[in-house]
């Protein structure tokens, strides 16, 4: 079969590979119908996320039609099915728990050791990201193994299309966890760092959730005027300071949660992140926290941060004394899929969701070195690639 | 001459570091601190690795099964060699048990009798004397808090000796008893909780331990 491989940083290639087979009882293989690129995969082309190997098939948004169920699957064949980016078993404690992210069962045994060390406990497999997570072959690609797939995949049902559905594999639970841990409360202010596409959902979530008043926070104008478009107001930190504006547009109170969808490699040219971003090339494993140090500053007293977005090691001058002091809660983590898939699949079946606005190029995945290119290179216009496996180069 | 300068920063440096490691090494060896009296914790967890002229290692899992379940798996071991990966054989005649090993040296035979067998509580193999090694594994199950299910508790203790025994033990001390118990307990977790065990490997493998 096809498949987007990562070969080191800023190098992915379309390569043959051997197709998956049913390896578990649970298993089952998808063909791919519809995959997307997403801001995390971008933490990978930059090789920032430690443990990828040459020839990983990346990919963790993708859906598609099964072709093969194993003896336990629940699933039919050609029953259309979204995946979701965690893989979980449904039954440990964890999975019980509706905390999918964190199932015991599904990262490999051998390969657990590394978040063990570096983060006190490993956590789930996931599809097309790193080694710490499973090493799982990915979505982008024309068939993807699915294990434990009597629990993950949700059935879709015929005539929706794909578009109006694949973002159900990650960033549209994500950015509705992420307004859900901001705890929010009608009438509230949530400032939002990020307008990529979990920004820009979180956005959308915050004000269905109650929010009276969202606050936008990019640099790139076409993604600022996106989340306008949801109904956010914005700030352009290239033209304004992002802190007083925020104080100034909540009468000097701050926002009462703020959320940050932009994670380890803020933008930006203040210090701490110039001195970040130059620890972050040295492979000292720092994360550039730029964007969750003004969110702490930001946020009112005993207020909320969430955070969405993905940090992979340490952080430094991270402004430990704002938490405590101000006395501010702090919810996190890689989002629990399966536990929103099926209420946020209403959602979009009654027209109260649209994700398809957020789409601005779709590839073959033949294409899709091209698509990881620009997606990186110009985020203003590349706010979100959907890629069709199957399809020929160029169309 | 900024070059001598450095030299000589260097060898200050150096100076001052030896002079505060022996003051440091010094102070320990001649004032030992009051002994503590001993805490909650499993001894295996204790700074130091040795008990007596033995080495520990053991690991806790909690499994979200009945401990009846779990007792009935240990008490049948060669139902562990299934999907154990450096066990490759277990031969069991009455309370004799013999575990065969693959270490990454390669694979030797371990003798040992059931020496405990508490139903659903405990069970626990001793080498036979005249073993090539003098080793105890123990087994203990209790209910986990919250009903979460069973904490299942693994330790062996062994006695590091010379020639073949000696490689062994210096194997498994490379390669981390403590860490290669726990990846079978959780092995085993998964194959209880799921009935499956996870793997990434995109085909199935045509040698090697298939469930």
């Amino acid at each position: 079969m096809r498949a987007l491989t990562w070969h080191g940083k800023h190098d992915v290639r379309v390569d043959t590979v051997p197709d998956p087979q049913i390896v578990n009882p649970r298993d089952a293989i998808i063909e791919v119908t519809a995959t997307a690129i997403c801001g995390s995969d971008l933490h990978l082309y930059d090789a920032v996320i430690p443990g990828l190997l040459p020839g990983d098939i990346l990919g963790h948004e993708f859906m598609g039609r099964v072709v093969e169920t194993g003896p336990k699957s629940t699933l039919k064949k050609g029953d259309r099915v979204v995946v979701p980016f965690t893989i979980s078993c449904g039954a440990c404690f964890f999975c019980t728990q509706g905390q999918f992210s964190a199932c015991d069962n599904s990262n490999p045994v051998e390969k657990q050791e590394a978040s063990e060390l570096m983060y006190g406990h490993p956590m789930s497999g996931l599809f097309g990201y790193s080694h710490m997570t499973g090493g799982y072959p990915g979505g982008q690609a024309d068939y993807v193994r699915v294990p434990f797939s009597d629990v993950g995949p949700i059935v879709i049902p015929d005539g929706v299309p794909d578009e109006q559905v694949l973002f159900l594999s990650d960033i549209l639970p994500t950015g509705w966890m992420a307004a859900e841990n901001a705890d929010i409360q009608d009438g509230d202010t949530v400032a939002v760092w990020g307008c990529g596409p979990v920004g820009l959902f979180a956005i959308q979530s915050a004000l269905l959730m109650g929010a009276e008043q969202v606050i936008a926070i990019d640099h790139y104008p076409h993604r600022l005027d996106l989340a306008r478009g949801l109904g956010a107001k914005v700030i352009d930190f290239k033209q304004t300071h992002v802190l007083e504006a925020l104080m100034e547009m909540t009468g000097g109170i701050g926002p009462d949660a703020v959320i940050d969808a932009v994670g380890m490699e803020s933008h930006g040219f203040a210090p701490d992140n110039l001195m970040d971003a130059l620890k972050q090339k040295v492979g000292i494993g720092a994360d550039r926290a730029h964007a969750l140090r003004m969110a702490l500053l930001a946020v009112r007293k005993g207020g909320r941060v969430s955070i969405p977005g993905v940090y992979g090691g340490l952080a430094d001058k991270f402004p430990l004394g704002a938490l405590m002091e101000k006395g501010l809660q702090i919810r996190t983590g890689q989002t629990h899929v399966q536990k929103y898939t099926r209420e946020l699949l209403d959602r979009i079946l009654e027209g109260e969701i649209d994700t398809t606005f957020l789409i601005s190029h779709r590839l073959s995945l033949e294409d899709a070195p091209t698509g990881y290119r620009n997606f990186h290179g110009k985020q203003d216009e590349w706010t979100k690639v959907v890629l069709t496996p199957g399809a020929a180069k160029g169309v | 001459m900024p070059r001598r300068r450095t030299d000589h920063l260097t060898v200050a440096a150096v100076v001052l570091a030896l002079t505060v490691g022996a003051g440091l090494a010094a102070g320990a060896i001649l004032r030992p601190g009051p002994r503590r009296p001993p805490d909650s914790a499993p001894g295996r967890t204790a700074r130091r690795s040795r008990f007596g002229s033995y080495q520990v290692a053991g690991r806790t899992v909690t499994i979200k099964a009945p401990r009846s379940r779990i007792f009935q798996m240990w008490r049948d071991p060669q139902r562990l060699a299934d999907f154990m990966q450096d066990l490759s054989d277990v031969q069991v005649s009455g309370d004799q048990v013999t575990w065969v090993i693959d270490g990454p040296s390669g694979r030797f035979a371990v003798e040992t009798r059931l020496v405990e067998d508490r139903e659903n509580e405990a069970l626990a193999w001793r080498s036979v004397d005249g073993a090539d090694i003098d080793i105890e594994a123990k087994v203990q199950l209790r209910d986990s808090t919250a009903g979460r299910g069973t904490e299942v508790e693994a330790h062996v203790a062994w006695r590091p000796a010379a020639g073949i025994v000696g490689q062994w033990a210096a194997t498994l001390r490379g390669a981390d008893p403590g860490m290669r118990g726990k990846q079978e307990l959780k092995r085993l977790k998964m194959l209880l909780e799921t009935g499956e065990i996870a793997t990434s490997d995109n085909r199935p493998k045509d040698s090697g331990k298939a469930l």
